[in-house]
């Protein structure tokens, strides 16, 4: 029941800020820091009392299950299920949220009660996405969560550059992930008539669905289907054209929260049902799926330093950033999963810091262009120093978490791929070029004014401070998440090896 | 369980032996989290005792480390997934006391005579805090145990240099030189990595010591798996310690404040290279080809580097290409087998390059910032502690035979590279000692004697303080015969070289070093003292075209800039309007042609809609019947 109310309680508070609203912004802002911090606390309560590092052996692997009958003619259930991965990621979508309603205090000051709906609104889809375990729920999760994005962008976003509006961008976003996800439907509903000819029953459940028998032409389609529409959300090159435009326009807790959640329900959905619906045909695909993760690697490098518009610029090495998630998930290792994992967390971290730090600067300048700025060291305090530290995060500095997520997927993935992982390394002699390039232009050479713009105030100070603790923590002591989702990554490093052993390039 | 039986045992160096590291760890957050509220004063006196105490934790370490010998602590496991267990752990042995000695030695007077280097600028809690961070990360480099705390330390330094080079930031060209520093040393980090990665797949641990036990047990000599971990981690070596190819950086480093360039790009960071070849000297040893690859590149980089400080003059950039040059002449020993010699240059280096530096930081400051050697000359006698630190630094530099330190390990060079008979190493080694001579002759002369040629130099400032005096005085000292009588205990750690069984033709080879240097001495008073025109002498004929090509030190610069720089730019610009992107814009632009295009056949008229239904029709009763008769 724990679960529901993970899902629940983010939907009723958005009623409640909707609602509240009337209270004043101050009352709104404050229900919905409530409710995301009350939905941190759950998944922390439950990461203290459930027992994630017993692999499942024989029985459920699940550490908490919920489940009713839904529409029982179709064999969909009301299916909810957590392990490690999922607590981890909801963790992440609570922090995140707390993160989203502090960043947009002053920011957003029109239809504040709307916003605040939005913004839980989707975070308990996001939730839901984390948890569903019947297909059918999954579908209606990911499709939700996606309606109140597309108004966060078009209501509150930003107008961008050279005619690019808020409208256009949302509109792009909602056009993409819609036909993603009709091809996920497609896939999802192969699935389950595969099934019902198999055995003459429908059901969408996620635990039945893993054992149907499949021809192999037939599996690698829905596979498919399935990647493609993950790929869209990664974001995969060439499938990435929303998210540019979506992050530069969304206001700044759009942005923390597509960067730091939305695009790890992508990742999630490889590991939990691409990868273990369709083991074999993943396998095959493996190699295309790495190819696929290095071109975004250098894409999105080169596409990062041609830009002008800070946030485009965040958006742009995310996707370099997610090009090492996608060679960690197809290399199948346990350590490079892990390191999934870790990545998942830390690009969370740094790309969620990083469009605060672009917010704030614009609230202080009223402009994202890159070559407005320059010389800003010595102007803005502590500021600086602290996006310093994010972009070193963001190039793969050891003692932040993002060395130690990239290097356990280049690591893991060493032994199956060397020449996979000899070209990604070369993304991070680029990954340096285009951080030190940012940092150069925004804050060091010559001031273009004297005076000091205002500094940080206390509630930023602590977010930011917040992120970089986490940063360093999970940097140098990342072993209570790595055995969180120690027997979740095992169990889908299981079904790879199962595979992987006849393959002559395994040795 | 077994650590902590150790520790027991020999309780008291272990537990001193984190603090080697977090003292000045201890001191960069004091500074970060200062807030700019500290004084001047506060800010130079929590970043110097810092580190002045972990040379006292080292010197504790040092007088332990005859009775206890190596230790092994283990603070926590970083990360553990199945096999892949790297700690947080920490080794001492002959090895990591040697470079820690340096680091924490050496860098205490830097910072000391930073405290009066950077009087009245700016932002000084921040170079503290970058400073502190620095030796910080070296200390983790030298004392990991394992080949991912090695690269933690690795890259910090590597992020420790980029800051500090660019620590005058509101001059672009400052900030780019960082930027180019880092993305170099970078392209080395990348093979280094990959270095770990193979080592690791293959031995399935990263502790050092393991690898090298388990190694000859894996490969024979000369297995390619083996040669490529080595040619990897050399690639590596190579981007740090600026040795050919991957050495353009080193000389625009010289934008950072004169201590940055005697700490890092002279007498610590620099020389991790060297350490990591010695560190990892069980690989090399099983691989012969990327061994004398090494000596090859040491032997190609002493001589590129000494002829391109022929023709600085910029003093800093002299002293630049000058440590690229005897970071050669290290890599030249390690490319013998002679690791414990390359480690005693190392040392030797670090005293008389960090002297070197400062002297030329103490003349900097005094010159108001000029450091020019055509503005310059003429101060030996206003600035006469300046002129003693750079005649007794340039002694052991151009290895004044007997009472310089610099002699003392070069020497051993030379005779270890014709010990293990590598004729052309010893040639290269012998020419470039020429060279040696004749560039330190040159800034010398340049700098202290003749006139002064600037008002600047005319109105030279004489140091004082014990910040001042201080580190240049020990400095001094240790550059002479006294630094060479310290003994590094590599005995343990490091195999012997080639040239430590016998020493049969070792006099002979040492009066030929000694004429060499001798030589190129005289050579250099009579070019640059007598003929007073040395600058004239570039400026005509064949000279002026030698000039131009060493003063841009072969012109590697443009090479990168037309290789890698430009297309890279070229490449960003194609993109820019994000190519795949273009692709679906081109089909929603399909889509909104076909929509103005249907759109017009909603014209309103009848007789118009009455056309297209007949035509309709008969397309459809047409096509019915050709289906029938198909069929």
């Amino acid at each position: 029941m724990i679960l529901v109310w993970l899902i629940v309680i983010p939907f009723v508070g958005g009623l409640l800020c909707w609602q509240a609203e009337r209270l004043g912004g101050r009352a709104t802002r404050l229900i919905a820091l409530a409710t995301m911090l009350c939905e941190l606390l759950i998944a922390f309560g439950l990461w203290l009392q459930l027992d994630f590092a017993l692999p499942a052996s024989g029985g459920t692997q699940w550490a908490v299950e919920y489940r009713v009958p839904w529409i029982e003619r179709f064999g969909i259930d009301f299916h909810l299920a957590l392990d490690g991965l999922s607590l981890i990621l909801i963790a992440l979508t609570g922090f995140l949220g707390v993160l989203a309603v502090l960043c947009s205090w002053r920011e957003i000051v029109r239809r504040i009660g709307f916003f605040h709906l939005n913004l839980l609104w989707i975070l308990g889809g996001v939730v839901g996405v984390f948890l569903a375990m019947d297909l059918f729920l999954f579908f209606f999760f990911w499709e939700l969560m996606l309606v109140p994005m597309y108004f966060l962008i078009a209501l509150w976003g930003h107008s961008g550059s050279k005619g690019s509006t808020r409208i256009g961008a949302a509109i792009k976003f909602f056009i993409y992930t819609q036909a993603s996800g009709l091809l996920m439907l497609v896939a999802i509903l192969g699935l389950v008539f595969a099934h019902h000819g198999n055995t003459g029953e429908y059901s969408f459940s996620y635990a039945v669905l893993k054992e149907t028998t499949l021809s192999p032409t037939l599996a690698f389609w829905l596979m498919l289907g399935f990647f493609v529409a993950f790929a869209v959300k990664l974001p995969v090159i060439p499938l990435h054209g929303w998210l540019p435009n979506a992050h530069a326009q969304a206001p700044t807790a759009g942005s923390v929260d597509l960067a730091g959640i939305l695009l790890k329900t992508a990742a999630y959905g490889m590991l939990r049902f691409a990868l273990p619906l369709f083991p074999e045909a993943s396998q095959a695909f493996a190699p295309f799926a790495m190819a696929l993760g290095l071109v975004g690697i250098f894409y999105g490098a080169v596409l990062a330093c041609g830009q002008q518009d800070i946030k485009r610029f965040v958006a742009y090495t995310s996707i370099a950033h997610m090009g090492f998630v996608l060679i960690g998930i197809y290399a199948g290792t346990e350590l490079a999963l892990q390191g999934v994992v870790v990545l998942m967390v830390a690009h969370a971290f740094s790309a969620a810091g990083l469009f605060i730090l672009s917010g704030q600067l614009y609230e202080r300048l009223h402009t994202r262009q890159i070559n407005e700025m320059g010389g800003l060291w010595g102007r803005l305090g502590s500021m600086p120093g602290i996006y310093l530290f994010l972009i070193a995060a963001s190039l793969g500095m050891p003692t932040t978490a993002n060395f130690v997520g990239e290097f356990m997927v280049l690591f893991g993935t060493f032994a199956i791929a060397p020449w996979v992982v000899a070209l990604a390394s070369v993304g991070l002699v680029l990954a340096a070029v285009y951080s030190l390039m940012l940092m150069q232009r925004v804050h060091y050479g010559p001031p273009q004014s004297d005076t000091p713009l205002k500094g940080l105030d206390t509630r930023e100070f602590c977010m930011l401070l917040g992120l970089v603790a986490l940063i360093l923590w999970v940097g140098l002591y990342p072993q209570p998440l790595l055995d969180t989702s120690s027997a979740a990554m095992q169990d889908i490093h299981r079904l790879f090896d199962a595979q992987s052993s006849p393959l002559p390039e395994a040795r | 369980m077994m650590e902590h039986a150790t520790t027991l045992s020999i309780a008291q160096p272990t537990t001193l032996l984190p603090l080697t590291f977090l003292l000045p760890l201890v001191g960069t957050l004091i500074l970060a989290f200062s807030r700019g509220q500290l004084s001047y004063r506060a800010s130079a006196t929590v970043g110097t005792a810092s580190i002045g105490l972990a040379a006292l934790t080292t010197a504790a370490l040092a007088l332990g480390f005859a009775a206890a010998g190596p230790q092994q602590l283990t603070l926590w496991t970083w990360i553990a997934v199945g096999d892949f267990t790297p700690g947080i752990s920490l080794a001492l042995d002959g090895l990591s006391l040697t470079m820690l000695g340096v680091i924490t030695g050496v860098g205490f007077f830097i910072h000391l005579f930073a405290a009066w280097y950077m009087r009245g600028e700016d932002g000084i809690t921040r170079f503290y805090t970058y400073m502190n961070l620095f030796v910080f990360s070296m200390v983790l480099l030298v004392l990991g145990d394992n080949l991912l705390l090695l690269f933690l330390g690795w890259e910090g330094v590597g992020l420790c240099s980029y800051l500090l080079i660019g620590y005058y930031y509101t001059h672009s060209a400052n900030g780019w030189a960082g930027f180019k520093a880092f993305v170099i040393t970078r392209i080395g980090d990348v093979f280094l990595a990959l270095g770990m990665f193979l080592l690791f797949t293959r031995l399935g641990t990263l502790n050092i010591a393991e690898i090298l036990e388990l190694a000859p047990q894996a490969w024979q000599a000369g297995d390619t798996t083996v040669e490529l971990a080595a040619f990897l981690l050399l690639g590596g070596a190579m981007g740090k310690s600026a040795q050919l190819p991957l050495h353009t950086w080193l000389a625009d480093a010289m934008a950072g404040p004169t201590p940055v360039s005697a700490l890092i790009h002279a007498a610590t960071m620099v020389t991790a290279g060297v350490y990591l070849i010695a560190r990892m000297h069980g690989i090399f040893e099983l691989a012969p080809t990327a061994l004398y690859v090494t000596g090859v590149i040491g032997a190609l980089t002493l001589l590129m580097a000494g002829f391109a400080a022929l023709a600085q003059t910029d003093i800093k950039r002299v002293l630049a290409y000058s440590t690229m040059s005897q970071i050669g002449y290290m890599f030249l020993a390690l490319g013998v087998g002679a690791y414990d010699t390359a480690i005693f240059h190392l040392m030797t280096h670090a005293f008389f390059k960090a002297l070197l530096f400062l002297s030329a930081g103490a003349v900097i400051i005094s010159c108001h910032h000029e450091q020019d050697m055509r503005r310059l000359g003429g101060l030996w006698r206003k600035l006469p502690l300046p002129y003693a630190g750079f005649m007794v630094g340039g002694a052991a530099l151009a290895a004044l035979p007997l009472i310089s330190a610099g002699f003392y390990s070069k020497d051993e060079i030379l005779w270890q590279a014709l010990a293990a008979d590598q004729q052309g190493l010893l040639i290269a080694g012998l020419v470039g000692a020429l060279l040696t001579s004749l560039y330190t002759l040159r800034l010398i002369i340049g700098t202290f004697h003749g006139t002064a040629k600037s008002d600047n130099a005319r109105h030279a400032e004489t140091g004082r303080g014990l910040a001042h005096g201080l580190p240049l005085v020990v400095l001094a000292g240790l550059s002479t015969f006294v630094g060479a009588w310290i003994t590094p205990p590599l005995a343990e750690v490091l195999p012997a070289g080639p040239g430590d069984a016998t020493h049969v033709g070792h006099s002979s080879l040492e009066l030929l070093a000694a004429a060499t240097a001798l030589g190129g001495m005289a050579l250099g008073v009579w070019l640059f003292g007598l003929r007073r025109g040395w600058l004239r002498l570039a400026n005509r004929g064949p000279g002026a075209g030698l000039w131009h090509l060493w003063h841009h030190a072969w012109g590697f610069d443009l090479v990168f800039d037309w290789t890698l720089v430009r297309p890279y730019r070229l490449t960003v610009w194609l993109l820019k309007s994000d190519l795949f992107d273009g692709l679906f814009r081109l089909l929603a632009r399909l889509v909104r042609l076909l929509h103005l295009g249907l759109s017009r056949t909603q014209s309103g008229r009848v007789r118009g809609y009455a056309i297209t239904m007949v035509a309709g029709v008969a397309l459809i009763l047409l096509s019915l019947a050709l289906v029938i008769q198909g069929t």
